[in-house]
């Protein structure tokens, strides 16, 4: 476990030490910006749900961003046969990129909490979906990211784990967005695997184990096929 | 414990139907510095990952320090510090900082990750770059850092791939020393396709060519084994005829003949001719030249061995293909002893084997 603290430091670290978690971060916050305080007005109304429905457009693309280079850079430069080749085993080097990931990701949350703060000063804000919300989010980007992390495990290219990632991310958002024209049985899959319909639950104050359960299958089996292509090298054959 | 470190047991890659290596049988010594020599592609990097773990056999064993790559995967891992081939490094980070980080993953923390990493930065001389992003940082001191990484556990086997290739001179030196140095205490495995390097760092090197070893022995063991030389130097004036033609016909004829010859080359060097005798196997054939130069009484007044150099017989095993390569492998160049009388034709053949590849 220690080993994968270690790795999740350094991949932090790593973030703000090159220009991608800037990059991300800022267009993040600037369209977040415009978008929700243009609608906030016009509708007038204290509550910073529209905060988590333009996240999870906008995680749609960076998400990928911000995973991409997590294996496929190393394995381009090299460094993941180093990394590989010290006395750490694979489940916790993808364990510990993700966390890696995850820390840069909660730190992009944490900047959009003057948020729901600056509502509250202008009415009174229920805090209790706002928590639900975060928690939502937290998730649903956590999805995102496990899935670009897996995409970035099949190769050693940046812009092919970006592609396969955002298409990924963009499935996924689609099958909530389609479900009027979908016959009932298709749009009740399609509606469960929506990671909207999941983060909307939440968004309402309301905490299911249905919706954790999907999140954390997401987040596990992506977790699981990266380690198994890491592995992969080393099977025998 | 026992002293050998590394152990190969007909280790074998392929991918489909193509083999990267192919039955590489070897053993590595406690405080042995092996050098992996061969062309390009020739499975050298393959077999360094195999002992690294970073991919397994497709059949065959390997271990190292006693531990089996496939079973006991972490304890080799443990006892390696390897350095790959162009020196990967997180070129965002400071040295000092890279180097915390691979502390860290050896399991070290606190005031003992500090000391391993003073030891590996003074070992390799790195103290006026700790503080400089590795991105900055001259190839030379790249893979100063890349071998410092490799230490900071003080491991008892270091396997380095290619560590001098794309240095200058100066650089180059400096790593060979340091690696020198290194093999006093620790079992090193370095690849390179440079002939130099391995006379003047390796106790023993295993030439690889197209997946399989064609030679495993001391540098000067090798060059002396492969095909020996001789070069004997006879007077004209005094010898029986006293004139260069018949002499020299006198004396082709006579070393010719003898047993064991492969090639024979004849110059003049002013009043003397110059005969380059090359044997078909490792035998000295001073003994019997001396004696085939007394009984046709000719004039000896030089005979020595000149054994050829490292890049002559790295060709002979490489370049020649596998037939080549068995061949050398069970020592029977003797049957086909080539000795065309045809002076043109010889010189041809040493031309290209000097001026070829």
């Amino acid at each position: 476990m220690r080993n994968t603290l270690t790795i999740a430091k350094r991949e932090l670290l790593g973030y703000f030490n090159g220009p991608v978690a800037y990059i991300v971060i800022c267009i993040v916050l600037l369209l977040l910006g415009y978008f929700f305080w243009q609608s906030f007005f016009l509708m007038g109304r204290a509550s910073v749900r529209d905060l988590f429905q333009l996240l999870t457009m906008f995680l749609i693309l960076a998400a990928p961003a911000l995973s991409m280079g997590l294996l496929a850079e190393e394995r381009r430069t090299g460094t993941l046969e180093l990394l590989i080749t010290m006395p750490v085993k694979d489940w916790e080097v993808v364990l510990g990129k993700y966390l890696g990931v995850m820390g840069l990701y909660s730190t992009l949350l944490l900047l959009t909490l003057p948020y729901p703060i600056s509502v509250s000063t202008l009415g009174t804000l229920d805090w209790g979906p706002v928590l639900g919300g975060y928690l939502g989010i937290f998730l649903h980007g956590g999805a995102l990211l496990a899935l670009g992390l897996m995409a970035s495990s099949f190769t050693n290219n940046q812009l092919i784990a970006l592609f396969v990632a955002a298409f990924l991310g963009f499935v996924f958002w689609i099958c909530g967005q389609i479900l009027p024209f979908l016959p009932s049985w298709a749009a009740r899959t399609a509606q469960w695997l929506s990671l909207d319909f999941h983060l909307r639950n939440m968004a309402r104050g309301v905490i299911d184990t249905r919706d954790l359960f999907y999140f954390f299958t997401i987040i596990g089996i992506s977790l699981a096929i990266a380690f198994r292509s890491l592995e992969s090298r080393r099977w025998r054959g | 414990m026992s002293d050998v470190m590394i152990e190969a047991r007909n280790l074998t890659k392929s991918y489909g139907s193509v083999f990267a290596i192919k039955d590489v049988n070897f053993e590595v010594r406690r405080g042995e510095v092996l050098g992996f020599l061969g062309p390009n592609g020739a499975g050298k990097t393959t077999t360094m990952k195999i002992l690294t773990c970073f991919i397994s056999p497709t059949s065959g064993s390997a271990r190292v320090n006693g531990c089996d790559v496939f079973e006991d995967s972490l304890g080799v891992r443990s006892a390696l510090g390897y350095l790959p081939e162009h020196t990967p490094l997180y070129t965002d980070m400071m040295v000092v900082e890279y180097l915390e980080f691979i502390a860290a993953m050896r399991g070290f923390q606190g005031k003992e990750a500090k000391r391993r990493v003073k030891n590996a930065v003074d070992a390799t001389t790195l103290g006026d770059v700790i503080g400089k992003e590795i991105r900055a940082l001259s190839k030379g001191y790249r893979q100063r850092v890349g071998l410092a990484q490799a230490l900071i556990h003080e491991p008892p086997i270091l396997i380095l791939d290619e560590p001098l290739s794309g240095l200058d001179p100066n650089q180059a030196a400096e790593i060979r020393d340091l690696i020198r140095h290194l093999g006093r205490e620790k079992t090193v495995i370095l690849s390179t396709h440079d002939l130099g390097e391995i006379q003047r760092t390796c106790d023993r090197v295993l030439i690889i060519n197209e997946g399989t070893i064609v030679a495993d022995d001391a540098p000067e063991a090798l060059q002396r084994n492969q095909s020996a030389r001789v070069e004997a130097i006879i007077a004209v004036t005094g010898s029986r005829g006293g004139d260069k033609a018949s002499v020299t016909s006198a004396a082709s004829t006579a070393f010719s003949k003898l047993e064991g010859v492969k090639h024979l080359k004849s110059f003049e060097r002013g009043d003397e001719l110059v005969f380059d005798i090359e044997a078909a196997e490792s035998e000295d054939l001073r003994p019997k030249i001396f004696r085939a130069a007394v009984e046709h009484d000719l004039l000896l007044v030089g005979l020595r061995i000149t054994s050829r150099d490292l890049g002559a017989v790295f060709k002979d095993l490489t370049v020649g293909s596998s037939s080549s390569a068995s061949r050398e492998k069970s020592g029977k160049r003797a049957q086909e002893v080539n000795l065309a009388n045809d002076k043109t034709s010889r010189e041809s053949e040493e031309t290209s084997e000097e001026g070829g590849q």
